[in-house]
């Protein structure tokens, strides 16, 4: 039972070293320290490199602002739609779309949204020029708004199927049925009743999810680049550009910049724990009032609305991305392309195959890790009560919470010094310290939800643990499981910093290949490659609902409805 | 054997291997072996389709013929293999490195070579290097006028072409003050990839050359230039043009070939490139209407070459060596100038070739949109590198940030 005991432990060590070395790899150039380009005495210079350049003001403001806004939008659309439509059919039609939303890689969403809401996108084509009168696509600052706004609704699109996930996995928890029971019993309405009695049980369990999306957009760099402004881009996105410079010397500017990156999301994070704070008092001075409606037929259409909105902007563009890959020349401002041709697909997939076969084997051996180290932990937590506190929980979340432009490059440096080899294996481990928290997450809720007498039936007839484990509990729980699978599955595939730094460049996944051919922006290639990285989640996902079936085919009370 | 010989032999086992004495480009046949059987990663600019193939195709034509193996490293931006060979010395590894070809000029070399990160001389040893044309393009040897002192080996030429659609702008405008009056007649239609991406700042550089009044000024280092006197007519110029650009100057494509896209849109009428073909082979994968043009500026444009260099802790440095040789051989150049497959433009001298290595030029169709030799004319050389640095600073000061 040793090893099973120091698990807890292990994975911590696992998720938190590489955080922490990285860390103190990007604190060190930041203060000037980087013997490599000649930087041996510690000082401040960096920093006044960074305060002194023009565009910072407006870098953090639209860093803090963009992923505030991403953030309190994605939140509150979720939160509208599961009050109005719990347990209705909407919902459970939702749920069998969240997958497929889910695996969209970022990049691929932004892209197909660019492409719908563009001067020359596909709305404007639809609409020209019989309603609009344009032949020619209009001058106009849609995408890449100095504001961010496109950036935000890009966002959103992604953020509100992974907040949704969440909050429907943190449910049950929080009893909805029968809290609701009473509140609609004194005559409040469907989303008011959601609002005052349900939501801040819910909000308790995913307030942690909540913050990784905070951060994550915040920080986020491929989103920025495709719908985001540039003269200047958000913070994120200029640290990336100054890593990347000829000048070697800014390397040091970089640093600077990603440890003020990190400052930037600690202080977003308490802004809006100081929210919280706030929302909670007015909430419940609001939630004792005894008002018993506010519209609620209205917020019951808006977070219809709103999640229809996110899902379809998602989903169509990705049709347009699909359309595309198969396009000949295609001008605007016809609707659809004036050939098909499969050439593309032709030049492209044969050399994505074998990168297409990598990326499902690294996926599937980080999750598989994770998946391992996670079942360990929860399992230790069920035999010897070691429930990690709220502080421990919060230490899985730091790969989520700390920008990866602000550890990743301190990761390399050591690895290299440690003289870990590039290699698939480093890649794996990699992911791992992203993958396994999201498994963490989604399978936590339902693992400590089973109903604990099976066990103890099992005991009475004379089961040890290890044999309910493996007989009971788990194909009890494959469902969850699996999910939880698919999840860190999809988290992996979407990786690209972590395997870019950490594989040297020789790894090379269908993330990392759509990246370097997105820079050319050809849409047809764009498209080609985001099906592909697309198909290999929507596979994992689709394993992941079709398992349990097999698996329960002759346990009625398994079987997923 | 004694136990001292016995050690010897053992320590001889376990020293770092023979390997270890770099290979040397003048005993060639020496390099071949030792490149056998190795796996080259070239890190290369992965943005483009057509560069894609190419490299494929050299690198399955590599591995029959010398038994090298190239894996394609796609990069979205070379700085990223610039980063790695740097993170790679800061952590002390100095042999067994990730990058064995890196695809690159200009600031990156520039900065590669003052950092001591680049493994040679070796490129003027490689033996298809007589066929380059050193006398004719002296841009072979001077990097953004940095002499490439053999630490890489050219494989293409570029030069700044202008592409427009004959369908709705029959007649561009041929200088840089034409150009802004045309934009001022109609807004919003021509853009430039923003600086600090390459092609952007070579717009800067091309204007600056088109409102200076000494153009060898540049080729020095801009500290022993008046540099606010010499650029004060390009902001002049900046500031007018400025607004009448593309989205009014609030956003830029981030990469040259974005152009593409918004030409084929029709967002925009007329775009910058430094691939003479390119036009040509857009129009033959259908990214472009085949009523686009290219064609150059009155009083010359911009110059330069592509490179490959090797990073000084290369693990395959003998195979990177081969496929530096074999992109410089007659055959892999008319491939690369085939419109069909790239359209850049070949380094080697045409009256060193034999007649069968001449016809495989001659017999190229250089495709609608592209120029012939004559109708590019001479080449204008790159300014010293430290130009670019202050402009785009410069620019991004004034433009980059400015909302």
């Amino acid at each position: 039972m040793r090893p099973l005991r120091a698990a807890p432990a292990l994975t911590l060590i696992l998720m938190l070293g590489p955080v922490a070395a990285g860390l103190l790899g990007t604190l060190a150039p930041a203060l000037g320290v980087l013997p490599a380009l000649g930087g041996v005495r510690p000082g401040l210079t960096p920093f006044d490199t960074l305060l002194h350049w023009p565009g910072l003001p407006r870098a953090v403001g639209l860093s803090l602002g963009t992923g505030l806004a991403a953030t309190a939008i994605s939140l509150a659309v979720v939160v509208l739609f599961v009050a109005g439509w719990q347990g209705g059919r909407a919902m459970r039609g939702l749920e069998r779309l969240l997958a497929p939303l889910l695996s969209v890689p970022h990049a691929a969403a932004a892209f197909g949204i660019a492409f719908l809401i563009a001067p020359s996108g596909w709305v404007a084509r639809a609409l020209s020029p019989w309603a609009t009168g344009w032949d020619r696509p209009p001058d106009l600052l849609i995408v890449q708004d100095p504001w961010g706004v496109a950036m935000v609704a890009g966002l959103v699109a992604k953020e509100v199927p992974f907040l949704l996930l969440m909050t429907l996995a943190a449910l049950p928890q929080a009893r909805p049925v029968q809290r609701m029971g009473v509140a609609r019993a004194l005559g409040y309405g469907p989303v008011t009743g959601w609002l005052k009695a349900v939501f801040p049980a819910v909000y308790a369990q995913i307030r942690l999810p909540v913050y990784a999306v905070l951060a994550y957009s915040m920080s986020v760099v491929d989103v920025a680049i495709i719908l985001g402004p540039n003269t200047p881009p958000p913070l994120a996105v200029q640290v990336v550009r100054w890593m990347a410079d000829p000048d070697l010397s800014m390397r040091f500017t970089a640093s600077a910049g990603a440890v003020l990156q990190l400052v930037l999301v600690v202080g977003a994070l308490a802004l809006w724990h100081l929210g919280e704070r706030l929302a909670g008092a007015t909430g419940r001075r609001w939630a004792t009032g005894g008002a018993r409606r506010h519209g609620d037929g209205a917020l019951r259409a808006l977070g219809l609305g709103a999640v229809t909105l996110a899902g379809l902007a998602v989903v169509a563009g990705l049709a347009g991305l699909a359309v595309w890959s198969v396009a000949g020349f295609w001008a605007f401002p016809d609707a659809l392309p004036g050939g098909l041709s499969l050439r593309h697909w032709g030049a492209q997939a044969p050399a994505l195959a074998d990168t297409a076969g990598r990326t499902v084997w690294i996926a599937g051996a980080a999750t598989a890790l994770a998946m391992a180290l996670v079942l360990a932990c929860l399992e230790a937590e069920h035999r010897f009560g070691l429930t990690p506190g709220a502080r421990s929980l919060w230490l899985l979340y730091a790969p989520l919470l700390v920008p990866q432009v602000a550890f990743l490059p301190g990761v390399q440096t050591l690895a290299l010094m440690g003289g870990v080899n590039v290699g698939m294996g480093a890649v794996i481990l990699g992911h791992l310290v992203f993958v396994l928290p999201y498994v963490f997450l989604s399978l936590a809720a339902p693992w400590r939800a089973w109903d604990r007498r099976y066990a103890t039936v099992a005991a009475a007839l004379g089961a040890g643990p290890g044999r309910i484990f493996w007989t009971v509990r788990l194909p009890m729980l494959a469902a969850p499981v699996l999910t939880a699978a698919a999840v860190g599955f999809a988290v992996s595939v979407g990786q690209y910093l972590p395997t870019l730094l950490i594989g040297g460049g020789r790894v090379q996944t269908l993330t990392t290949e759509a990246v370097a051919l997105a820079s050319g922006g050809d849409r047809r290639v764009i498209g080609v490659t985001a099906l592909m990285q697309t198909g290999v989640v929507v596979l994992g996902f689709a394993l992941a609902l079709a398992l349990p079936r097999v698996i329960a085919r002759n346990r009625r009370g398994l079987r997923p409805e | 054997m004694t136990l001292i010989a016995r050690l010897a032999a053992l320590a001889a086992l376990l020293a770092p291997p023979a390997a270890l004495a770099e290979p040397d480009p003048a005993d060639w046949d020496a390099v071949l072996a030792e490149a056998r059987g190795q796996t080259v990663y070239w890190n290369a600019w992965g943005g483009a389709t057509a560069t894609n193939a190419f490299i494929r195709w050299a690198g399955d034509t590599v591995e029959a013929r010398f038994g090298v193996t190239v894996e394609h490293v796609k990069l979205s931006d070379t700085g990223d293999a610039v980063s790695r060979v740097l993170a790679e010395k800061t952590a002390g590894k100095d042999t067994g490195g990730a990058i064995d070809l890196i695809w690159i000029n200009g600031a990156n070399f520039a900065a590669m070579k003052e950092a001591g990160l680049l493994f040679g001389p070796w490129a003027e040893e490689l033996p298809n290097w007589r066929y380059v044309d050193v006398a004719g393009k002296p841009a072979v040897t001077s990097d953004f006028t940095v002499p490439t002192e053999g630490l890489e080996a050219p494989w293409a030429m570029a030069q700044v072409v202008f592409y427009h659609d004959t369908a709705r702008l029959p007649d561009p405008p041929r200088t840089m003050a034409a150009l802004l009056d045309w934009a001022r007649a109609h807004p919003g239609r021509f853009t430039f990839p923003q600086p600090p991406d390459f092609l952007g700042s070579t717009f800067l550089k091309q204007a600056l050359y088109g409102v200076v009044d000494d153009p060898d000024l540049l080729q020095q280092p801009v500290e022993m230039a008046d540099y606010a006197a010499v650029t004060a007519p390009l902001w002049v110029f900046l500031d007018e043009l400025t607004p009448q650009l593309w989205r009014s100057g609030r956003a830029y494509p981030q990469t040259g070939p974005r152009q593409i896209q918004l030409m084929a849109d029709g967002e925009i009428d007329l775009a910058i490139s430094f691939s003479p073909g390119e036009a040509s082979t857009a129009i033959a994968n259908g990214q472009l209407p085949d009523t686009v043009r290219t064609y150059v500026l009155e009083g010359g444009t911009i110059g330069n070459a592509s490179f490959v260099a090797i990073p000084y802790n290369a693990t395959a440095k003998a195979g990177a060596m081969v496929l530096a040789d074999f992109l410089l051989s007659p055959e892999a150049q008319a491939r690369a100038q085939d419109p069909d497959v790239l359209g850049y433009g070949t380094v080697l001298a045409m009256d060193k070739l034999s007649e069968a290595d001449r016809a495989r030029f001659a017999a190229l169709d250089l495709g609608i949109a592209t120029l012939s030799p004559e109708d590019l004319g001479p080449a204008l050389p790159e300014p010293h590198p430290s130009w670019m640095t202050r402009l785009q600073d410069d620019w991004i000061a004034r433009y980059g940030v400015a909302d």
